[in-house]
């Protein structure tokens, strides 16, 4: 095992370890929203994706990658947009002013 | 670092990080919804500095297949996205994200397989582990989101589909699966073991979530966003990209958390959901049923007792929204404020068909959100509510739960709508509900039943309040 993997691993811990943190404080009442979103992020094969359709190493390459490159992208847009829509409807009572 | 980063790739990595604090800060949003949408802004912008950065990357020369995809994906996302082209319906909700947990597979998967193709036998062994789950968890995302989809969209049957020695089979496919693996890892060239690999995976996919039910739905789709986040990290791992793996990382943290709160609300084990199959063993134990005779009540009657409550308690369950009624109930319950009752609205973790997909469906009817509260907020005010207004909803209300261990859904924690004064079950029919368990609250000597369409009985209830 290389250096870069322990590095690899530590940075994968520790990513976990904030995200059970920081959404364990997201309030049931936002528990869609926060599915939706997390799918959005889950666009981040994006990054991959890109490197496979815009290298030179063949048709095959960029095809495999434009396809993914697509997919990510409907991920990504649709979700963010989505989980917009959704949070622009979680409204406070008006009559009773905070 | 004696010789440090070019220039290029420094300014990459930082982008990286910038991006990867924003995508952390965007969630951190979520704890409140006052400031969600801007959390969630910073998310977005997390995900466009991902995207720069990316594109600076030397080995990226053909910008034109990149521009295509990303226009026809942008396209396609905003076509879905915006109400004003298709308006996905917020009862749709769940099947719009397993849709678009397939399609962040299917770009996972396919970065798994191209960089196999283009590495072959040259691939490092730490590599090809990373890919192999990539590409494992990738295709199992893929299959069995798509089979999930069609479960919620009701193309293929809800219930549960079981055979015989269906759990072995599953658990000696996902055994040849990781043993492929471990194979390719030994022997990078075993090119026909990868292809194998990717086919079982696929198949596992759409095994494992056939004999999963309907009401079992919310734990499954958590489970799948859960894959669909550590496939995204092992690419991370493959490209020894720490962008990838870290957004990887919280998607697969939101995914589990949420799958363990949502068996902890159904008081069931992961292993339960995923090899229980729960219509199976429900069926037995709805025979045996205790009777008693439901009360039921006019529409007029109803009225009246809710118009001369002081505290109303409103318990929706998913029959309420496959009724449509939730804009009924809205105005119901806004006719009833505006006569001095305070009104309530009590939301199981488990109502509907994900997690929080209640309060969505609420929302979307212009019901305040702090007037809706919890399972722990709102379990103690049921002493103190004069009538409690069940709608749509069984399980989740069955003091069974409480009481009566021989019961399937015994442990199951529920909202105590039977300690309320009186209670009021708006229900379709006189069957046994979704699980086919009996439920004890409705035969209940302060329960009334009022039968009939949740949305017919809901308009019903506003014309008789307008009358009084």
């Amino acid at each position: 095992m290389t250096l870069t993997t322990v590095i690899q691993f530590y940075v994968f811990v520790l990513a976990a370890f904030v995200g059970f943190q920081v959404i364990s404080r997201v309030p049931p009442l936002l528990h869609t929203p926060l599915m939706s979103a997390a799918n959005a992020i889950t666009g981040i094969s994006l990054v991959g994706s890109l490197v496979a359709a815009g290298s030179n190493h063949g048709a095959l390459s960029n095809w495999l990658g434009l396809i993914a490159v697509v997919c990510a992208t409907v991920n990504v847009v649709g979700g963010f947009l989505i989980t917009d829509r959704m949070l622009k409807m979680f409204k406070r009572d008006r009559r009773k002013a905070p | 670092m004696s010789g440090g980063l070019p220039g290029r790739e420094l300014a990459i990595q930082a982008i990286y990080l910038a991006s990867a604090v924003f995508f952390i800060v965007g969630l951190r949003g979520l704890s409140g919804p006052e400031r969600a949408r801007t959390g969630m802004a910073q998310a977005a912008f997390g995900m466009l500095l991902a995207i720069v950065g990316t594109l600076l990357h030397q080995e990226i020369v053909r910008f034109e297949w990149i521009a295509a995809g990303l226009l026809i994906g942008s396209v396609i996302g905003v076509i879905i996205g915006r109400p004003l082209f298709i308006s996905v319906p917020m009862t749709a909700m769940p099947q719009w994200v397993a849709l678009s947990h397939a399609a962040g597979a299917v770009a996972a998967t396919l970065v798994g397989v191209n960089e196999y193709l283009l590495l072959g036998a040259a691939t490092p062994r730490g590599v090809m582990a990373a890919l192999g789950f990539e590409v494992f968890l990738g295709a199992l995302t893929v299959t069995g989101s798509v089979m999930a989809f069609g479960k919620l969209q009701e193309i293929l049957p809800g219930r549960p589909v079981t055979w015989p020695l269906q759990n072995i089979g599953n658990l000696l496919m996902l055994a040849g699966a990781l043993g492929l693996i471990v194979a390719l890892v030994v022997n990078p060239g075993l090119s026909s073991g990868f292809w194998v690999m990717l086919a079982v995976a696929a198949a596992l996919g759409v095994l494992m979530v056939l004999p999963i039910g309907g009401a079992d739905m919310p734990v499954v789709i958590s489970l799948l966003n859960a894959y669909a986040g550590l496939s995204a990290s092992a690419m991370g791992f493959a490209l020894n990209n720490n962008l990838l793996i870290i957004a990887g990382a919280l998607d697969g943290a939101s995914g589990f958390l949420l799958s363990v709160l949502m068996c902890k609300a159904m008081n069931r084990s992961f292993a339960n959901v995923l090899f229980g199959a729960f219509g199976a063993t429900v069926q037995s134990a709805a025979k045996g049923g205790d009777g008693g005779e439901m009360r039921a009540i006019t529409p007029e009657d109803a009225a009246v007792r809710l118009a001369y409550a002081k505290a109303v308690i409103v318990v929706p369950g998913y029959g309420l929204a496959v009724a449509q009624a939730q804009h009924a109930l809205r105005e119901l319950t806004d006719m009833l404020e505006k006569r001095g009752v305070e009104v309530k609205y009590a939301i199981h973790p488990v109502a509907g068909r994900m997690p929080g997909h209640m309060n969505v469906l609420l929302a979307e009817a212009n019901v305040p959100y702090d007037r809706l509260y919890d399972m722990e907020e709102i379990n103690s005010e049921f002493d103190r509510t004069d009538v409690a207004l069940v709608i749509g909803a069984n399980d989740v209300v069955n003091p069974a739960a409480r009481s009566d261990p021989a019961s399937p859904i015994y442990g199951m924690p529920i909202l105590d709508v039977d300690h309320a004064r009186t209670v009021i079950v708006l229900k379709r029919g006189k069957g046994a509900g979704f699980a086919g368990i009996e439920n004890a609250l409705f035969v209940s000597p302060k329960t009334s039943m009022l039968f009939g369409d949740a949305k017919a009985s809901l308009t019903r209830l506003v014309s008789e309040l307008k009358t009084l």
